[in-house]
């Protein structure tokens, strides 16, 4: 390079030029080497934390997780969960609309159902509490969600920052809810209906959690058909790709805003619902969703909203979340260590992504050698 | 009287600077072009770097030196928020990947990471459980203005805080004039507006979205470390800080972009979240209740700002998106 | 080496993806001399400047300043080489005043709002005759203004090779010509100028040589003085074609759809269309014509049902009942369900008419996809849809499942197009369908409109060029600032009439001859 001769001659090192997409087998080549650089780096952050090797590492989060029987089904529930916001957040995210309003929807949809069984849990009979259980928790998502998306379609509000205070205005409420309804000082109401055992969903097979993992299989199916094959989902498809051509087709597009915000809210809501009445030992709390509103995000956008990726991203989240808690468990620092984990493989995945759009060429050989 | 009123507006004093310093970092990375979600965790990050920096110092060091102890901290923080500001810089930057995504996902990796490296060092300074403290730093930070005391109310209420509300006001200050009055200001600005038209004209927009990004996310992270020093002795557990971050970026609309509205916007806000537990004798639920107030009056203030629309509120026309000079 | 060479390329190639824009391309501009630049619209005339002012890199060859190879690869290091480029999409900064966006970027140690700045633009402006406002906003100029601001700001810089892209596009022929003589004052002061443009007429007033590009290759380059239109056509196209369209008589003609004085006001309450009449007839092409953003895109806009219209009536004959419809303030879904069988081919290909990311076959499925009373889609008779139109109208594509963005700009032409006249309409619209577009591609879209005519669909042609104009409608509208200012006959119009018109802001009156 010194050997250039004329000075003034200065190339870019390297330069970047856009390309055709890469589809197909090279593309999942690329994510493939994106998501292993990403397990390594966790590994190593694993390591570096614990002292233990990665190999042990991978098999310790694997024994923490979908490797024991006990914990195989709680890592399955919370897969479920965190798919169930994930689908959730999807047909949303595939408008551009950007709902980061998961985790107040799930909240207050939570909030409802424990409403109700606190409520009406002693005047209603059993099957009635659940179909009112389940048509407010769904009401309260679907609230929570379109009011954001009413702004937004009437007049361009940033729905970004409004579903963002929507989340603390929820987490407040519960914050009084619990407040109101406590009579112990503890600002915890423990188990709710301990006793009685009122507005439990039911348990399938006779264990705990199958009825959820049953119901988030439904809806991902659900999900799946209505934004593939129905005409709604084609909506969905055309107002995120560009607002223009929906209104010169005559599609009515603060109506799909509105409605495409109804549904993630109510698969929130139901979510919400799962989260109390669905655990064998149901709960309220303001860290009830502990951030996965959140997550489902990442885990959606990694899967391309297609919800039967999501499945997998979201299992191999809760692998890293889970299995990451129990693999630094020693260490007695609380679960934090699963959102860092999860961090890292997003920021691998979506780096990669630029290598699947442009095209790096590094300096040419000097001029004349060709 | 007097003395809860003026005790009253220094504390709101404090919380409104841990908001300034988040918003006036965000607003230059913002002026830049690049929305950056990942403020609440370039925060957390920031706090935790310095409650590191503060162990380390009493660990290794046996004479305290307060002026010593408050540049070890500083510096941790400014490198820890550093570090983190440009994880997000080089993937929206050089990768352009998509800034909602990669800021959350900073979000999620800092304020993990913090809770996660501030439970080793409580684990390490106290033992097995507990939360570690550094009081003598803490104080540092809170060091009243010499003078105050001889001022009377304005003193009292004013002049009360400790050194970093105001160079919190300092900052947004300066940053007020250079985005406003100075050339880098207008380059900013134009980068900001419209990326392609600035690199016509020569500038060289990813070093001015990649400067502004870092130094926002620098001056962003000292509001999380002033966070740490004011209300929670030096240590960590898992607070508020996350929160405050995400405020910090409501407040940049709520501010329609300019620095000295962000120091009025945040004293408003530091309010409302003083308020509720200076009222006597208000029940703990009612007090909850009134913690609603900051976030009700933010979605209040973005519908409004949405519904009239003027020019010159309007967000930077290029703000979210990702610049590539060979697009076509 | 010749020593009066401002700036030489050698052998320059560029390409996007799999395209080549520029392969091969060598060309020389003197000092104190204007070179235009020939080619038809995607022949890679503004790809090949991007590269000597530094937006694009090549991907081979050598460009040599002063006799000096130099590499350009930012906008920094053209300054640096005294180059300045006027882009045909301004690079200007909307909420800027006109002085900031002159001085943007350039590096002087003054305060950026001194004295100094404002007196240098001054001194400028007097040095060539321009007059602007400096402290005005560019988002409240109009669009020669913006142009001027632009030079201004190329001048500022103290810029010794100018290169404008397509600069008369937007002007009006009074503005036009006083560009030139600024541009010929310049070229006298020992500037070099290249200007890219497809206007022969303008090529031949202006330049002293003439380079023509053709598909990304460097064809030739002559002296202006030595040449004629017909010589350079055919080095811009190739072969020699015939520049006639054929046209017809329209048979039976019925008023199909008739305006009435339509009012529309953009947010901040300006007037885009002002008392707008006129009527659409069957069997027959109603051209419109007038400076880009004289109000076109409004008029099609309101009535495809996607403007807010003040006052006034567009009223709708329907041909098969027989019945009068208002469609004013309908929603495009109304006009549907009212049976007026309106297309409406949009300026914005991609951003409008098409979704780039979706297949052709999806593409489609716009049009269609609400027939029948299921939740589901259905997916067959689409793509039926979308293989005979690759079919009949020669898209190339490597089949129907390729997102429509991957196409060239005459495929994607020809699958909207198609798609709207493939649902048989009374009223055909279409804004500019040829921009963009190959010779080839470009007959391809006047013989579809043609055949639309002749099977008895009221056509409106938005055009920008008035040759195409003047050889293919019956009738001309022509708008000047949202106002009619005259509807003149296709066949005894001439381009000079037409010019007068487009830039006669009072008029109004209705001079159609019948």
């Amino acid at each position: 390079m010194s050997k250039n001769s004329s000075n003034t001659v200065k190339e870019p090192l390297i330069h970047f030029t856009k390309r055709d997409d890469i589809t197909g087998i090279k593309s999942v080549l690329v994510h493939g080497i994106g998501l292993l650089a990403g397990l390594i780096v966790c590994a190593v952050f694993i390591m570096l934390v614990t002292g233990l090797s990665p190999i042990e590492v991978y098999v310790k989060m694997f024994q923490g997780t979908f490797g024991g029987d006990v914990t195989r089904l709680k890592a399955l529930h919370h897969t479920a969960i965190l798919l169930a916001i994930s689908l959730a957040v999807t047909p949303a995210f595939k408008m551009k609309f950007w709902n980061i309003g998961a985790e107040g929807q799930v909240l207050i949809g939570a909030l409802a159902a424990a409403f109700c069984m606190l409520e009406y849990g002693n005047t209603l009979q059993e099957p009635v509490l659940l179909l009112v259980m389940f048509l407010t928790s769904m009401l309260a998502g679907i609230i929570w969600a379109i009011i954001p998306a009413i702004f937004k379609a009437l007049w361009n509000t940033n729905e970004t920052l409004f579903t963002l205070m929507m989340n603390y205005v929820a987490t407040t409420l519960v914050g009084y809810f619990i407040m109101v309804k406590d009579r112990s000082g503890r600002s915890d109401l423990g188990i709710l209906n301990e006793r009685t055992g009122y507005g439990y969903l039911p348990k399938l097979f006779g264990q705990d959690y199958y009825l959820n993992i049953s119901i988030v299989i439904f809806i991902t199916i659900l999900v799946f058909i209505y934004l593939k094959y129905s005409k709604q989902g084609y909506e969905i498809s055309v107002v995120g790709e560009s607002q223009n051509t929906a209104k010169y087709i005559g599609i009515n597009v603060k109506k799909v805003i509105i409605r495409t915000m109804a549904i993630s809210g109510a698969i929130c809501g139901i979510t919400g619902l799962l989260l109390v009445a669905g655990s064998p030992t149901p709960s309220i709390n303001e860290s009830i969703v502990g951030g996965q509103g959140f997550t489902a995000i990442l885990v959606s956008w990694m899967a391309k909203f297609n919800p039967i990726i999501m499945i997998f991203v979201s299992a191999l989240v809760v692998f890293l979340g889970d299995g990451g808690a129990s693999a630094t468990d020693a260490l007695k620092i609380d679960s934090s260590v699963g959102e860092v984990l999860t961090a890292i493989i997003i920021f691998f995945i979506i780096g990669c992504e630029f290598f699947i759009r442009y095209k790096v060429s590094f300096r040419k050989r000097q001029k004349g050698d060709k | 009287m007097l003395g809860i009123i003026s005790n009253l507006i220094t504390q709101t004093l404090g919380y409104s600077s841990t908001l300034l310093f988040g918003s006036t970092g965000e607003i230059i990375t913002e002026k830049s072009g690049n929305l950056n979600l990942g403020t609440p965790g370039i925060m957390s990050l920031g706090g935790v770097f310095g409650v590191i920096g503060a162990y380390y110092y009493t660990t290794f060091v046996s004479n305290f030196n307060p002026l010593v102890s408050i540049i070890v901290t500083l510096l941790a923080t400014i490198i820890g928020s550093l570090l983190t500001t440009l994880i997000y810089c080089f993937l929206t930057i050089t990768l352009r990947a998509n800034q909602n995504v990669t800021g959350l996902a900073l979000t999620t990796f800092g304020v993990g990471l913090a809770n996660f490296l501030g439970g080793i060092i409580n684990n390490k300074a106290e033992g097995s459980s507990g939360v570690s403290a550094f009081p003598p730093i803490a104080m540092a930070y809170q060091t009243k203005l010499p003078f105050a005391d001889n001022l009377g109310f304005i003193g009292k209420a004013f002049l009360s805080s400790g050194f970093m509300t105001y160079l919190a006001i300092i900052i947004a200050i300066i940053t007020a004039i250079v985005i406003k009055r100075t050339r880098i200001g207008l380059n900013l600005r134009a980068v900001g507006e419209n990326p392609a038209t600035a690199d016509a004209a020569g500038i060289n927009v990813n070093r001015y979205k990649y400067v502004a990004t870092c130094l926002g996310g620098v001056i962003s992270g000292l509001g999380g470390l002033h966070l740490v020093m004011q209300y929670l002795s030096g240590g960590w557990n898992k607070s508020a800080v996350e929160q405050f971050g995400w405020l910090s970026v409501a407040l940049v609309i709520f501010a329609v972009w300019r620095p000295l509205l962000s120091i009025l916007g945040s004293v408003l806000f530091g309010a409302l979240y003083v308020i509720p537990f200076s009222i006597p004798n208000l029940a703990p639920k009612n007090q909850q209740l009134l913690e609603l107030l900051p976030y009700v009056v933010t979605i209040i203030v973005l519908a409004i700002s949405s519904m009239r629309k003027k020019r010159e509120t309007q967000p930077p026309e290029s703000l979210g998106t990702t610049y590539f000079r060979e697009e076509r | 080496m010749n020593s009066s060479a401002a700036i030489e390329l050698k052998n320059i190639t560029k390409t996007f993806g799999s395209v080549i824009a520029n392969k091969n391309v060598s060309l020389t501009v003197n000092k104190g001399e204007i070179l235009s630049i020939l080619g038809e619209n995607g022949s890679g005339k503004t790809t090949l400047m991007n590269m000597i002012s530094g937006i694009y890199y090549p991907d081979d060859g050598q460009i040599f300043i002063d006799g000096k190879e130099v590499v350009i690869s930012s906008p920094r290091d053209a300054f640096d080489y005294k180059i300045g480029m006027i882009h045909q999409h301004f690079k200007l900064v909307d909420v800027f005043t006109a002085t900031e966006n002159i001085i943007l970027g350039h590096e002087d140690k003054q305060n950026y709002n001194s004295k100094k700045a404002t007196q240098k633009v001054k001194e400028i402006c007097d040095m060539y005759g321009f007059e602007i406002d400096p402290t005005k906003k560019i988002y409240n100029m109009a669009v020669s203004e913006k142009q001027t601001v632009e030079i201004i700001k190329v001048l500022y810089r103290g810029a010794d090779i100018l290169i404008l892209d397509e600069p008369t596009a937007v002007l009006t022929p009074q503005e036009t010509e006083k560009l030139f003589n600024i541009l010929r004052k310049m070229r006298d002061l020992g500037k070099a100028i290249i200007i890219i443009t497809h206007k022969l007429n303008e090529v031949l007033e202006l330049s002293d040589k003439v380079a023509v590009l053709r598909k990304g290759e460097y064809i030739g380059t002559v002296n202006t003085a030595e040449t004629n239109e017909s010589e350079l056509t055919e080095m811009m196209v190739g072969k020699k074609i015939s520049l006639n369209i054929e046209r017809s008589v329209p048979v039976d003609p019925q008023d199909r759809l008739i305006v009435e004085n339509i009012d529309c006001k953009n947010r901040e309450g300006v007037k885009l269309l002002d008392n707008v009449s006129f009527t659409a007839r069957s069997g027959e092409i109603l051209g419109i014509a007038g400076i880009a953003g004289s109000g076109q895109r409004e008029l099609l806009e309101a009535i495809a049902g996607l403007q807010h219209l003040e006052t006034g009536k567009i009223l709708y004959n329907n041909p098969k009942t027989g019945e009068v419809d208002d469609l004013k303030d309908k929603t495009p879904m109304q006009i549907r369900e009212l049976g007026v069988r309106l297309s409406f081919v949009p300026e914005d290909r991609l951003g409008m008419g098409l979704v780039g990311n979706m297949d052709i076959a999806e593409n489609m499925m716009l049009r269609s996809y609400r027939k029948g009373k299921s939740i589901f889609l259905e997916r067959k008779s689409p793509r039926d849809l979308a293989e005979h139109i690759i079919e009949d109208l020669e898209v190339i594509t490597p089949g129907v499942t390729t997102p429509v963005r991957r196409l060239s700009g005459g495929n994607i032409q020809k699958v909207l197009v198609g798609r709207e006249i493939s649902s048989a309409p009374t009223v055909l619209m279409a804004a500019y369908p040829v921009r963009g577009l190959d010779i080839n591609s470009s007959y391809t879209i006047y013989n579809l409109l043609n055949g639309q005519k002749e099977k008895g669909v009221a056509v409106i042609f938005v055009g920008e060029d008035l040759d195409v104009l003047t050889e293919l409608c019956d009738r001309i509208m022509v708008i000047c600032g949202g106002k009619v200012t005259g509807i003149v006959d296709g066949r005894t119009t001439s381009k000079e009439e037409i010019g007068l018109l487009m830039t006669n802001s009072r008029g109004g009156e209705n001079n159609e001859q019948k």
